[in-house]
């Protein structure tokens, strides 16, 4: 019969886990340098458009961002929504949900401000054109069309 | 400085992976990573008045519609989209030579008309397009003239290059006001 054996025979010398801090912290800072903080909850599906030509938006703090796409809960329908901030809004709220972000700006900057429209790809074009419209309403004539980088061939 | 020093003893840093790591899933849960990236527009001001009868010929006028089945018509016939960057950049580099395109560069303009029923994608599609064909006749005409590329250039130090590639060739992309054509 084949004997087990007993404890007490080598052990294993314990791992040095002083530097484990070290690197932990260096990827913390990796991430809290490259990465921004998410400050809303997305109730619509974006799934972005491609295009060749898209500038990076200089100032986070000079954007104003409109959502556009179908809700992501089926329980809400399969049209198109418009989301500002948090909640489910419509092409009605945005001049009055414009005038509030830039009333909390400094006046200097209100001609900088650029509306941010993300729009899923599969939205048609007259909703989108209601948003332009409204937004020339308010005067806030930078707009951007957010899509996502292809790359050229 | 006493001659005794009391020996401090070790901080047991046992611990600090686990305060770190904690740090560490915070943040990759809260945060995301996405730089927003966008086809710049500049809206047209509104106005009370109607639109003022153009005064543009037609020849300078190239005229690019997107039907709600996502065709593309431009100058009257049916095009791919993938030859609208270069039939634009015809228009804008014409120069006079072909009578149905413009005469000069400075006074090219290119209208965009979309039906309500278009969808984003190819309107996206489309205007990057018109986007690419002007950055394109910007670069060849500031490579030709300074020897580097007009994206190239630095605002600061170059600006009145730029500010010469700018007036060579304006960005004149009209959108039409919103109509439902239909089709």
């Amino acid at each position: 019969m084949a004997k087990f054996k007993k404890d007490g025979g080598r052990k294993l010398p314990a791992i040095n886990t002083s530097a484990l801090p070290d690197i932990v912290f260096m990827l913390l800072f990796f991430f809290m340098v490259a990465t921004k903080m998410r400050d809303r909850e997305m109730k619509i599906r974006t799934q972005l458009p491609q295009a060749t030509e898209v500038e990076k938006l200089e100032k986070k703090s000079r954007l104003n961002y409109i959502f556009v796409g179908p809700p992501l809960d089926k329980a809400f329908g399969t049209t198109p929504r418009v989301q500002l901030d948090d909640a489910f809004a419509t092409v009605d709220d945005i001049q009055q949900y414009i005038t509030l972000q830039n009333s909390k700006k400094d006046e200097r900057e209100i001609p900088y401000m650029t509306t941010s429209l993300k729009a899923d790809k599969t939205v048609k074009m007259g909703i989108v054109t209601d948003i332009k419209q409204e937004l020339r309403k308010v005067n806030a004539l930078k707009l951007s069309y957010t899509a996502s980088k292809a790359s050229e061939d | 400085m006493g001659s005794r020093r009391r020996d401090i003893p070790e901080i047991n840093a046992g611990s600090m992976a686990d305060i770190a790591f904690l740090l560490l899933v915070f943040f990759l849960v809260t945060t995301t990573m996405d730089v927003p990236n966008g086809l710049q527009v500049a809206l047209p001001p509104i106005s009370e008045e109607p639109p003022e009868d153009s005064k543009q010929k037609k020849r300078e006028v190239l005229e690019v519609l997107v039907n709600s089945a996502d065709q593309l018509l431009v100058e009257g016939s049916v095009l791919t989209i993938d030859k609208l960057r270069q039939k634009t950049m015809d228009h804008l580099t014409n120069e006079g030579r072909n009578p149905t395109l413009s005469t000069t560069s400075t006074k090219a303009i290119v209208s965009l008309k979309n039906d309500r029923g278009t969808s984003y994608d190819m309107y996206v599609q489309v205007y990057n397009e018109l986007t690419a064909a002007y950055n394109q006749v910007r670069d060849d005409y500031s490579m030709q003239k300074f020897g580097v590329i007009y994206s190239k250039l630095d605002p600061t130090r170059d600006e009145d290059k730029i500010k010469e590639v700018k007036a060579k060739y304006p960005k004149k992309l009209s959108e039409a006001e919103p109509v439902s054509i239909g089709g």
